[in-house]
């Protein structure tokens, strides 16, 4: 069996009594979509957390590609591979759009610790960073500053941002959340766009796009993995029926 | 596509408020170049000493709007490093070296160190924690040297002189100390707008906006902070090594907790995170001292007014207002 690239073992998270994280236990392989569902307050964003670093778990680990990524920073992680996005958008307002994807060219791209020559000009940069806004249909947005982009605009941004990390694995937190039907249209074609070439983990509330994209799926109800496998399956599974989807059909 | 990349990088979408930051500061330049034979035609020589105190003070808010404007880092202990470069000049004096030299180096590198020495602990807390520990830091300092009685304690010390530079005594009348802290000025203004435009300069500035971003992409914050602190506090050890060069004289007083607030209000006052702004912010400060001192004890209160009339009509502080008057205009 080949080694998948996210291994998540036994992971465990609390706020006082309150389990976010329960055990839980994931696979995704190389080239996979791995969608994460479940209700609000599930835990998923949490799981992200924890999964990019940016939340040290209470136990558990989190192995990249075979290594052992637990003890790691984000910053660390960022460097291996494992890019986020964010639920609440959180891109730099003041720069312009083609700065802040260049910027995450410029954090691989040999020091920061360069004093004199303006960094705005760097074509090599300003470069790469065209390419990644170009994946995301943003090319003609690179001059404008971020904070001026539709809501829509910002969700690509982010999703530039996250590709010109180079990684190879995308942690996407709820992509959609917030975006009108045309804005996610455009955003679940760019995801198709985006399997092509990377693994990627998606929590969504949108179950068309979860359907329309996963290749396997997990169901997290109160930080447990109630379900996990192909959305054919889960979708048929009577314990997912009654926590989340039937809900869901019912609402 | 490639020549949609050399458009964009050859428009920065700032590139007005550049220039006309640029416009601001070669005026600024201009004028006072002109200021001690004017002072002199105009028999107010006190002019040019006044005018070397602004630009003295302007280089250290300059500094510590490195700090404050660009890296969101609110240190309430900046006047120590002015006061550590005022000594470096007045310990060394008292061992007869007097070429700035040798002074200019040992003040800027001593700061440089006590920089990173301090911003390594201080830099661990952020906020308010961080106002208080640099604050600290600054108090330790200022009762170090008050309690150094070899060097004049309390009292202050002396200077034999103004330094030499290269064995010369170039700078022993007040328009020859004016332009050089003139140059010396402006070619700090000058390095630190490079410095903010570069890639450093991004990192520190993308982190002040949105540190879990920055992280997110790959960039601790952290190693940035410190150096943008260690940068800013050797610069304000060069306002020491002028300002001990100015009154011939140092003392415990440059580095007290006060000085370091007024510095924070020149820099609020002219514009955080504008460069030229805390430079006209340290000016109209000690222009306000000097005028509001003569009429009323009570000058302090109407810096107040002042300072939050500034802040309410424009966030952007001085450099704000013109940037906002030249639009309309
Ligand atoms: N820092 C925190 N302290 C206490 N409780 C938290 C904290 N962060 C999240 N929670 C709780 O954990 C649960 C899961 O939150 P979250 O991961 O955001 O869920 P989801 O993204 O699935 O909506 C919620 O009940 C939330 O209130
Ligand atoms: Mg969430």
């Amino acid at each position: 069996m080949t080694t998948p690239l996210l291994s998540v073992r036994n992971l465990r998270k609390s706020y006082g009594a309150l389990k976010v994280t329960d055990d839980v236990s994931l696979d995704v392989a190389s080239g996979e979509l791995h969608a994460i569902i479940g209700p609000n307050g599930a835990g998923k964003t949490t799981l992200i957390h924890q999964l990019s670093g940016s939340l040290p778990s209470d136990s558990g680990t989190v192995h990249l590609a075979g290594e052992d990524v637990t003890p790691l920073s984000m910053v660390a992680r960022v460097r291996r591979g494992l890019a986020r996005s964010f639920q609440i958008t959180s891109i730099l307002d003041g720069f312009s759009v083609l700065e802040n994807v260049a910027l995450a060219v410029q954090a691989r791209s040999d020091s920061s610790f360069r004093f004199f020559r303006p960094s705005a000009g760097e074509t090599a940069l300003n470069a790469e960073a065209m390419t990644a806004l170009d994946r995301v249909g943003l090319a003609d947005r690179a001059g404008r500053r971020a904070g001026s982009l539709s809501h829509g605009e910002k969700r690509q941004l982010e999703l530039a941002v996250a590709l010109a990390t180079n990684a190879r694995l995308l942690l996407l937190d709820e992509p959609l959340a917030g975006t009108g039907p045309e804005e996610s249209a455009i955003l679940v074609g760019l995801m198709r766009a985006l399997k092509a070439t990377h693994t990627i983990v998606l929590i969504e509330h949108d179950m068309d796009a979860v359907f329309a994209l996963a290749d396997r799926m997990s169901v997290l109800v109160y930080g447990r993995v109630i379900a996990s496998g192909a959305p054919d399956t889960v979708r048929s599974d009577p314990a997912v029926r009654a926590a989340y989807l039937g809900e869901e059909e019912a609402a | 596509m490639s020549t949609l990349v050399a458009r964009i990088s050859a428009e920065p979408p700032r590139r007005r408020a550049a220039l006309s930051g640029t416009a601001l500061a070669g005026l600024v330049l201009a004028a006072l170049a002109a200021l001690p034979l004017a002072a002199e035609a105009a028999g107010l020589p006190f002019l040019v000493v006044t005018a070397t105190r602004m630009m003295i003070f302007g280089l250290a808010a300059l500094s510590l709007d490195l700090v404050l404007g660009y890296g969101a880092m609110v240190s309430f202990g900046h006047a120590a490093f002015i006061g550590l470069g005022a000594y470096a000049v007045g310990i060394l004096d008292a061992h007869g070296i007097r070429d700035l030299a040798v002074q200019a180096p040992a003040a800027a590198v001593t700061c440089a160190l006590f920089a990173l020495v301090t911003g390594a602990i201080s830099l661990r807390t952020r906020g308010v924690y961080f106002i208080m520990i640099t604050l600290a830091f600054g108090q330790m300092a200022y009762f170090f040297m008050v309690s150094l009685a070899a060097y004049g304690g309390d009292d202050g010390l002396p200077l034999s002189g103004r330094s030499t530079l290269f064995g010369m005594r170039l700078i022993e009348g007040d328009p020859a100390l004016f332009y050089l802290v003139l140059a010396v000025l402006a070619v700090a203004l000058l390095a630190l707008r490079r410095v903010v435009a570069s890639r450093f300069g991004r990192v520190l500035r993308g982190s002040r906006d949105n540190a879990v971003r920055m992280q997110a992409i790959g960039f601790s914050p952290l190693p940035y902070r410190l150096t943008a602190y260690v940068i800013a506090g050797a610069i304000a050890g060069l306002a020491g090594v002028l300002l001990a060069n100015q009154a011939e004289f140092v003392s415990p007083a440059y580095m007290s907790w006060q000085r370091s607030g007024e510095l924070i209000v020149m820099v609020v006052l002219g514009g955080m995170g504008t460069l030229v702004g805390p430079v006209v912010g340290a000016a109209a400060l000690i222009a306000l001292e000097e005028v509001l001192a003569h009429y009323s004890d009570h000058w302090r209160l109407g810096l107040g007014v002042m300072l939050v009339a500034v802040v309410l009509l424009s966030r952007g502080g001085l450099a704000g207002l013109a940037a906002k008057i030249g639009r309309r205009a």
